[in-house]
């Protein structure tokens, strides 16, 4: 074959050649379409699976880990949490409404698919500063994508975050998160709420395979292989790579899928997400150590004359594969018709472990399934730590206290959210307890139960380009602590890893570093990681974003108090867990006993009903975290410190396991032995009330500002910059 | 006490309404189908939020063509109980010529979804009669039509008539364009139909109508549903 063609297809000779020895063969056009996209560094992980491998996956509670379209836990009182983050970087950085979009829609599937009711969406995501337009075109239209599709759905999207740095302007960073419902038995109450977990398995030979969604079109041919590059100026140019979603199908097929479970005769059901067609049945047959013949002229099709090429490799939106019991097909034909949408059979499972594409009868690729899902080649890609200058930290000479915390408060990375999640649904299906914004995570309720989870994304690229050991820690423990200030046990993880092209050893280097600090987080605070997603490539001319891993977090609160982060009554105590330290390099250090203890106190206090607020010390400081409480409280707050560190780091630092709690006088004691039991320091810091945040440390004034001006500064800022 | 709550393809507050139903109305709650085409069993009738038919086209205009459509311009005609439309829901019922007016996009052009403010303007409604008058309730909203519309006349009909139930205000009760969340006409947040028996509202009152969830005023509009229907 012509090494062009093969080039134009991301492999490499090496690749090619080995697909060759499978075969036995030269592949036709068709099969090297169909190995191009399910060996893409973004379908088969060939460059991160090594160093995944390192996270714990197994607990007590964890009913499936990696490997499914989502990870499943135990909640106990019968149900279970589905759960998944992905990415959608590249096609949202080329057309940021529909690249959004159909993030939203293929992690929202990849729940369903579960047998589990979709209950919430979280996003992380990151632009380049909102100074320059394109970057504000960019945020402006991602969320409006996320906005259509979820709001749509009746999911609500409850918890997310956004950063602005140089490093992403050019490769924005999106990565949509999936929560889902399913019961563990059939209970009593009749409830939106399925009963069955359903694996992706093509088992039982002879069984039909169908063909269940919108119809199949050209859009989004090769959006795997698209996804496994790096952009540059001509990737706008691909735009016919991204795919169009429609929300309201979406919905459609939600409903029905979820029906078509109740019958009890579905053996398995996938996806049609990246490569389509290829992937969904690849993966199917071979995790069942099957096969499976497909028709293509009775796929439903959108547009004409299709070639089994493009029909293979399409990524349109919206689409199913259900695996049924033989003679069972009537009932899929009978709930799909009833909700307007296609099911067609397309072939059955077989036995000779063969996907098998006909074209009329005509075969047009014939590759075995196993070599497709699981024989794509792993690399151990070189790895050496980068040489680079330390990044300068935002040194503000001559500034007062109050200029550098109102310049804070009003920064974009710090600002108060709410021109994002007020274009989000957030309340639909009336479980949210806690509004976004209120606290560190999402509390939601779950009906017909005493249970809550509580739900959380974090991560600090920043930190992990300084110190991606130490970041990945970081964000582990950050979003672990969220889940804690809300007053929930942190249970398990999913995420997504964002790094640059791997192929380059210093890439490779962050990554490995990142894993290995993630990992050694996951286990020590025992949140196992159940699913996730690897995008690499995420650099534009030639320049990388910073490492981030994005950790989306599930928490369990089971019949005892939420929290949030409002201050609430005159003269509660002000309470600080943990130490406040001079944070020497760009990436603060982490003792991970300190924090499971600041933890395990913070938890232990808001369970045994003594809190009244609780929130995370994080970006900007101490001075930032206590605006919060004030903002959100509606009150002010006098704050003393006797601290020998210097005042702006005293502030503004971020040394991590830290939490400020607030507490009624007499209950401060009970806050102290259990402070001494996890040994972790409880320092009385000040006192609610006022119309004013006071901080002083020793006798030196550092910051006194109305609370009017705080709020406003937090509150208008990004809605005055998105205004333009 | 029998609820219904209709299903469009694409309703996505219908599970929502449901619960409510029970627990707040203390009915026997059942889904119908949009084909299906009697009503006349219910004493509520629930039309519920969501995207009907994706909101393409125009939201809540290709809904009213369902065959359930004509069962409740029935059971309206025949004051056969309570209908009560929630955000596609009102927009389905002016579709459907059972409310004057129109639900245009937003003034800021985004979906817009937090707590508001709204005035009782009328307490002497089947759905408000447990309110005071000027009481201002919390209730969140959540739409990219919300925007109320209507020509001078109808507007003029509306306020002599006393339809207009519920304004958008400020937290003291204030009505001002300061506390127009959409551009409504008038801070228009709900009106109600001559004979009283139909109200259709953009706030969604069942999502506040449950402690944990941090506000109750949602309860006010069931239970003055639920003391009517008791007469």
């Amino acid at each position: 074959m012509d090494p062009k063609v093969i080039e134009q297809h991301g492999l490499t000779i090496d690749e090619y050649n080995r697909i060759r020895k499978i075969l036995g063969r030269e592949p036709n056009l068709v099969e090297l379409g169909m190995y191009s996209v399910l060996w893409s560094e973004h379908c088969s992980y060939k460059s991160s699976r090594m160093y995944l491998k390192d996270f714990p996956t197994k607990g007590k509670r964890i009913l499936q880990g990696p490997g499914e379209n989502a990870g499943v836990i135990d909640i106990g009182d019968g149900y279970a949490i589905a759960m998944k983050i992905e990415s959608h970087n590249h096609p949202s950085a080329v057309e940021p409404f529909q690249g959004a979009a159909t993030g939203v829609g293929g992690i929202v599937r990849d729940v369903f698919t579960m047998g589990a009711r979709p209950i919430a969406a979280l996003n992380s995501l990151r632009f380049g500063p909102l100074s320059d337009p394109h970057n504000r075109f960019l945020f402006d239209g991602v969320v409006a994508g996320i906005s259509s599709y979820g709001n749509c759905l009746g999911l609500p999207t409850v918890a997310g975050e956004v950063y602005f740095d140089d490093c992403y302007t050019g490769n924005c960073l999106v990565n949509a998160m999936c929560v889902g419902l399913v019961r563990l038995s059939e209970g009593e109450v009749k409830s939106e709420i399925p009963s069955y977990i359903v694996k992706a398995k093509a088992e039982g030979v002879g069984n039909p395979v169908l063909y269940v969604g919108s119809s199949t079109g050209r859009d989004g041919i090769h959006g795997a292989t698209f996804a496994s590059v790096e952009l540059d100026e001509n990737s706008v140019e691909k735009r016919s790579n991204v795919q169009v979603g429609d929300p309201f199908t979406e919905k459609l097929l939600i409903e029905a899928c979820l029906e078509l479970l109740k019958t009890g005769n579905v053996v398995g059901m996938q996806d049609m997400g990246a490569a389509g067609l290829t992937s969904s049945l690849s993966e199917m047959s071979s995790k069942a150590g099957t096969g499976v013949e497909i028709e293509l002229s009775l796929v439903p099709q959108r547009e004409e004359k299709m070639t089994p090429y493009e029909i293979m490799l399409s990524e349109s939106q919206e689409r199913m594969v259900v695996i049924m019991k033989k003679g069972t097909e009537d009932d899929a034909f009978k709930i799909f018709k009833k909700w307007g949408l296609n099911a067609v059979v397309i072939g059955k499972v077989t036995d000779d472990g063969f996907f098998t594409v006909k074209e009329n009868g005509k075969t047009v690729a014939r590759v075995p399934s196993k070599s497709l899902a699981d024989d794509a080649p792993l690399y151990e890609r070189p790895v050496e730590p980068p040489l680079y200058p330390e990044i300068s930290k935002k040194a503000a000479p001559g500034k007062s206290c109050n200029a550098m915390l109102m310049e804070l408060l009003a920064d974009t990375n710090i600002a108060s959210k709410s021109w994002v999640y007020e274009q989000y649904d957030h309340m639909v299906q009336t479980n949210t307890c806690v509004l976004p914004g209120r606290a560190d995570a999402a509390v939601l309720r779950i009906k017909y139960s005493h249970k809550k989870i509580a739900l959380t994304t974090d991560g600090n690229g920043k930190y992990c380009f300084a110190d991606p050991y130490t970041g990945g820690m970081i964000a582990v423990c950050e979003a672990a602590r969220n889940l804690v200030c809300t007053g929930a046990e942190p249970a398990a993880v999913t995420d997504c890893l964002n790094f640059g092209n791997p192929e380059k050893p210093a890439v490779m280097w962050q990554f490995r570093e990142c894993v290995k600090g993630m990992s050694l987080a996951c286990r020590e605070l025992g949140t196992p990681v159940v699913s996730g997603n690897v995008s690499f490539y995420n650099e534009s001319n030639d320049t990388a974003i910073y490492p981030t891993p994005v950790v989306g977090m599930l928490g369990l609160i089971d019949n005892t108090p939420h929290m949030d982060m409002s201050f609430k009554g005159k003269d509660d105590l002000i309470v600080l867990l943990g130490r406040n330290l001079e944070e020497k390099s760009s990436c603060p250090k982490l003792d991970i006993e300190l924090e499971k203890g600041v933890q395990r106190t913070c938890l232990e206090a808001i369970r045994s009903g003594i809190v009244r607020s609780a929130h995370d010390v994080s970006e900007g400081g101490l001075a930032v975290a206590l605006s919060e409480c004030c903002i959100e409280g509606g009150v002010g707050a006098r704050v003393s410190f006797d601290e020998k560190v210097n005042n702006m780091s005293l502030l503004f630092g971020e040394s991590q396991s830290r939490i400020i709690l607030s507490v009624k006088p007499g209950d401060i004691f009970a806050l102290n032995s259990l402070g001494k039991k996890h040994n972790v320091p409880v320092s009385i810091i000040g006192k609610v009330g006022g119309s004013a945040l006071k901080i002083r440390n020793g006798k030196k004034k550092l910051v006194d500002i109305k609370l009017g001006k705080i709020i406003s500064a937090y509150r208008d800022s990004m809605p005055s910059i998105m205004r333009g | 006490m029998k609820a219904a709550v209709i299903v469009f393809p694409g309703s996505n507050c219908d599970w929502d309404c449901y619960h409510t139903a029970k627990t707040s109305l203390k009915a026997k709650a059942e889904f119908v189908w949009h084909e299906e085409e009697n009503l006349n069993s219910y004493d509520v009738v629930i039309v519920p939020g969501g995207f009907s038919y994706g909101d393409y086209l125009r939201s809540g205009a290709i809904a009213r063509f369902s065959p359930v459509m004509n069962s409740l311009v029935e059971y309206v005609k025949k004051d056969k109980g309570l209908v009560i439309g929630i955000c596609n829901g009102f927009q389905i019922l002016t579709e459907a010529g059972l409310l004057p007016g129109a639900l245009q996009k937003n003034k800021y052009l985004k979906f817009l979804c937090k707590n508001v403010k709204i005035r009782v303007e009328n307490a002497r409604t089947p759905f408000t009669n447990k309110c005071k008058p000027g009481q201002v309730l919390e209730i969140p909203i959540a739409h990219f039509d919300g925007n109320y519309t209507a020509d001078k006349e109808t507007i003029e009909k509306l306020n002599r008539n006393k339809q207009v139930v519920f304004r958008y205000c400020s937290k003291s009760g204030s009505v001002s364009p300061a506390s127009n969340p959409n551009g409504s006409i008038e801070n228009i947040a709900g009106i109600c139909n001559e004979a009283r028996n139909v109200l259709g509202m953009m706030p969604h009152p069942e999502r506040v109508a449950d402690p944990i969830l941090g506000g109750e005023d949602g309860e006010y509009i069931f239970s003055s549903m639920l003391n009517s229907l008791k007469k």
